[in-house]
């Protein structure tokens, strides 16, 4: 019992370790000037792709159910934290930065963790297919709303409109925050790089503990078999729905991060549409279902990869992209393929060791 | 768990397929560059102190960013052969003030982060200024990062205001209310129709952009609007139900400030339904009669605000389309013409605010800025082009009509 306490722990121990040590060489390379335009433009892109593939390997990895529907969340953590932004600014101009962006990822979190529960109430109700059918269903929902969302602040109160920025009726035009299909635009740029660092590790912590909670255990046994879960009298829906809607909060805290790094948002089929939610989907079974460090580093090789390609072979780029894809899948996923790792792995292990292999050929 | 992992793998499938699909034809810009842009990874502290240092061989780097992959890549690929284009012409005649110019172009897929990123990797590349983003969105993210370095930035086609929001961006288009306003101005003193409908895109910056402007300029003219339909990227395939609203209300004149693609399909759904106002449209109407299997006869005495028509007879256009024709092996879009001018008024502006390679990227950046409030450009997309310090460009708009399966001036 004590070891294997000890190995979730170190394995944990690992996981975070290797975010801070990413984290130290980075600040050193700014320091020393050793860094690209492109790199310094891309960190916080990937903390907020980590924190992405991460709460959502708790729905999908932990919670064992597909939901296709992840950047829909994303998309009302950054709009809700994007437009109480720029209200703060407007209305409260003294406002400290730190404080406002801090208050805003709260925000984000909260609207987006409780849109999650809502979603949740009806959907979890759902299994496998149908799940996944009805959460891509939300997330193109939550986006169409917001392209023709319009709403505005001034003296007055706040105005609101789906149909054009003229129903809103405002003398200033310039107080309209969000604009329909043209988004928010001069959202003031807060996120940098030991933000998103922070955040990525108050996401892991919340979820490694999680899974190694009471809470988490009972998760799990729902993946495994709902039917012996229930037996045993493990309420099935409080605890779907308690890690649906984390994850979903979590989604929206990256959302946050999202909009605060660009100064314009809108919500494009390419941002936050169902291209983006299979590509979280794309970090979360790379990486491995359920296996948190292994979807955090998938994310951050397949974010970076793109942008490096374009120095090398710019015209093929995406082609050598969706390859590499293939090719990970097949590596990490193929039967065939994972037998001649493990005989790798033993045959090194054999030469290293072999009084080890020895014993465990006993 | 066996259905779980066979969804998995389907979702897996789609996206690749996507991401496959997303690969278009993209052509590389010049060899001779793959050699400078493969150096970027490693070698980041000689290209930020070379950038920081000027430029001692004397060449002046123009980046260009635009979608050159995705659904948008038609513009971004017109405005990449476009700068192209331009940069060998004046290459080929002895460079600005002799030094020569070098052009980069980077996809960003119509993505404002994607954006940021080709951004962050033409500076490592060592640019001096920028010419983009093609599209709206993009170009504003963009536009605050240029700004941060002071970089001068001229966005050929970014037609939303908020793209030269800062003094360093300047536009060679119109911006959205110019062309909203414009169009209402002209179909209210041509007296083209009484009762107006509107057909726009509710999810596209630009579309809706014209709309409200269109919207706002037209109370003070003597039509009214008698319906505004809309619809999104989502669903653009049918367009009976706008077409039968329009029809009800008694519409004469129908305004399409849309891009041709849904334009085309729009034509073809109102002649199927016995429905035949005029037609009124915006820049984003240039193609249309290059649509695949679209009847052109159906486009005829569309007319549209647009600053420039690949078949015109004027001199300058003709030798455009020509050199553009010979090198591509396609017709220019405007978005290619509003490129091969943007070099163009970066010369005129190197030419008159004395500037040279050798300074940093922020002095350039000022004397551009200087420059570009006294300049005049004849160009392909309009004559004796000025800009206020605000950014916007100031040339007169052309009013084509489709006549005989051809533009032609009104």
């Amino acid at each position: 019992m004590k070891k294997t306490m000890s190995k979730t722990l170190r394995s944990n121990i690992i996981t975070i370790g290797l975010v801070v040590a990413v984290f130290v060489i980075v600040q050193i390379l700014i320091g020393t000037g050793n860094i690209s335009s492109l790199m310094k433009g891309l960190l916080v892109p990937l903390c907020v792709y980590a924190i992405l593939a991460v709460s959502l390997n708790l729905t999908v990895g932990i919670l064992g159910e597909l939901s296709l529907g992840h950047a829909g969340f994303m998309c009302i953590g950054a709009f809700s934290s994007a437009f109480f932004s720029k209200c703060m600014k407007m209305f409260l101009p003294g406002m400290p930065a730190g404080l406002r962006f801090f208050l805003a990822i709260l925000v984000g979190a909260a609207f987006a963790g409780l849109l999650g529960i809502l979603i949740g109430i009806p959907v979890l109700r759902l299994k496998g297919d149908y799940l996944a059918i009805v959460t891509l269903a939300f997330g193109e929902i939550i986006k169409n709303i917001i392209n023709i969302l319009y709403l505005g602040v001034d003296e007055a109160g706040v105005h609101f409109s789906l149909k054009s920025s003229m129903d809103l009726h405002m003398e200033d035009s310039d107080k309209i925050i969000i604009n329909g299909a043209m988004g928010i635009t001069g959202t003031p740029g807060d996120s940098n790089f030991t933000i998103g660092i922070v955040l990525l590790l108050i996401t892991l912590i919340i979820v490694l503990n999680l899974i190694h909670s009471r809470d988490g255990r009972a998760i799990m046994s729902i993946r495994d078999n709902t039917i012996a879960a229930e037996s045993v009298g493990i309420p099935v829906t409080r605890y779907k729905l308690m890690a649906f809607s984390i994850s979903a909060a979590l989604a929206g805290v990256a959302g946050v991060l999202y909009a605060h790094n660009l100064s314009t948002l809108t919500a494009t089929p390419k941002n936050f549409g169902y291209n983006m939610s299979i590509m979280i989907l794309v970090f979360v079974v790379l990486g491995g279902m359920g296996n948190i460090r292994g979807s955090m580093i998938a994310a951050v090789v397949l974010t970076l990869l793109p942008e490096l390609l374009r120095g090398v072979v710019s015209d093929y780029r995406m082609l050598i992209y969706a390859i590499i894809l293939i090719v990970m899948m097949l590596f990490n996923w193929a039967p065939k393929c994972i037998e001649w790792r493990e005989k790798t792995v033993a045959m090194i292990r054999g030469k290293l060791s072999p009084k080890s292999a020895a014993k465990e050929g006993e | 768990m066996k259905k779980f992992n066979k969804i998995v793998s389907v979702a897996l499938a789609s996206a690749m397929v996507l991401a496959m699909a997303g690969c278009g034809s993209q052509k590389a810009v010049e060899s001779s560059e793959a050699a400078d842009i493969s150096e970027i990874p490693g070698s980041s502290v000689e290209e930020s102190s070379s950038q920081t240092a000027g430029n001692a061989e004397g060449t002046f780097k123009i980046g260009g960013i635009g979608p050159t992959t995705g659904g948008a890549a038609i513009y971004g690929i017109g405005v990449m052969n476009g700068i192209q284009l331009a940069v060998d012409e004046i290459n080929a005649a002895g460079g600005v003030n002799g030094y020569m110019l070098e052009a980069n172009f980077q996809d960003d897929e119509h993505d404002a982060e994607k954006s940021v990123n080709a951004y962050n990797t033409l500076k490592d590349w060592g640019a001096q200024m920028i010419i983009g983003s093609v599209t709206s969105t993009p170009c504003i993210a963009v536009g605050e990062k240029t700004h941060e370095d002071n970089m001068f930035q001229l966005t050929p086609s970014g037609s939303a205001v908020k793209c030269a929001q800062y003094d360093n961006a300047f536009q060679v288009c119109f911006s959205d209310p110019n062309q909203g306003a414009a169009s209402a101005q002209y179909i209210g003193e041509n007296a083209l129709a009484e009762k107006v409908a509107v057909i726009y895109d509710s999810s596209d910056v630009y579309s809706s952009g014209i709309y409200e402007s269109f919207a706002k300029g037209a109370e003070s003219q003597n039509f009214e609007i008698v319906a505004a339909e809309a619809f999104t990227a989502d669903n653009k395939t049918d367009f009976s139900v706008q077409l039968q609203k329009a029809k009800d209300a008694g519409a004469d004149l129908v305004f399409l400030p849309i891009y041709y693609q849904e334009s085309a399909l729009i034509l073809t759904q109102a002649d199927s339904m016995g429905y035949a106002p005029k037609w009124f449209s915006c820049d984003g109407m240039d193609g249309i009669l290059g649509v695949e299997n679209f009847d052109t006869s159906l486009a005829e005495g569309v007319m549209l605000l647009t600053p420039f028509a690949a078949d015109s007879e004027e001199e300058k256009s003709k030798n455009f389309t020509t050199a553009y024709e010979s090198k591509y092996g396609e017709t220019p879009n405007q978005f290619a013409a509003d490129a091969y001018d943007a070099v163009y008024i970066i010369k005129a502006a190197i030419e008159s605010g004395n500037v040279d390679p050798s300074m940093s990227v922020s002095e350039i950046g000022d004397a551009m800025k200087a420059a570009m409030t006294q300049i005049s450009v004849d160009g392909v997309t309009g004559e004796a082009m000025t800009w206020a310090a605000t950014g916007e460009v100031n040339k007169a708009p052309k009013a084509v009509v489709i006549k005989d399966g051809a533009y032609s001036a009104m």
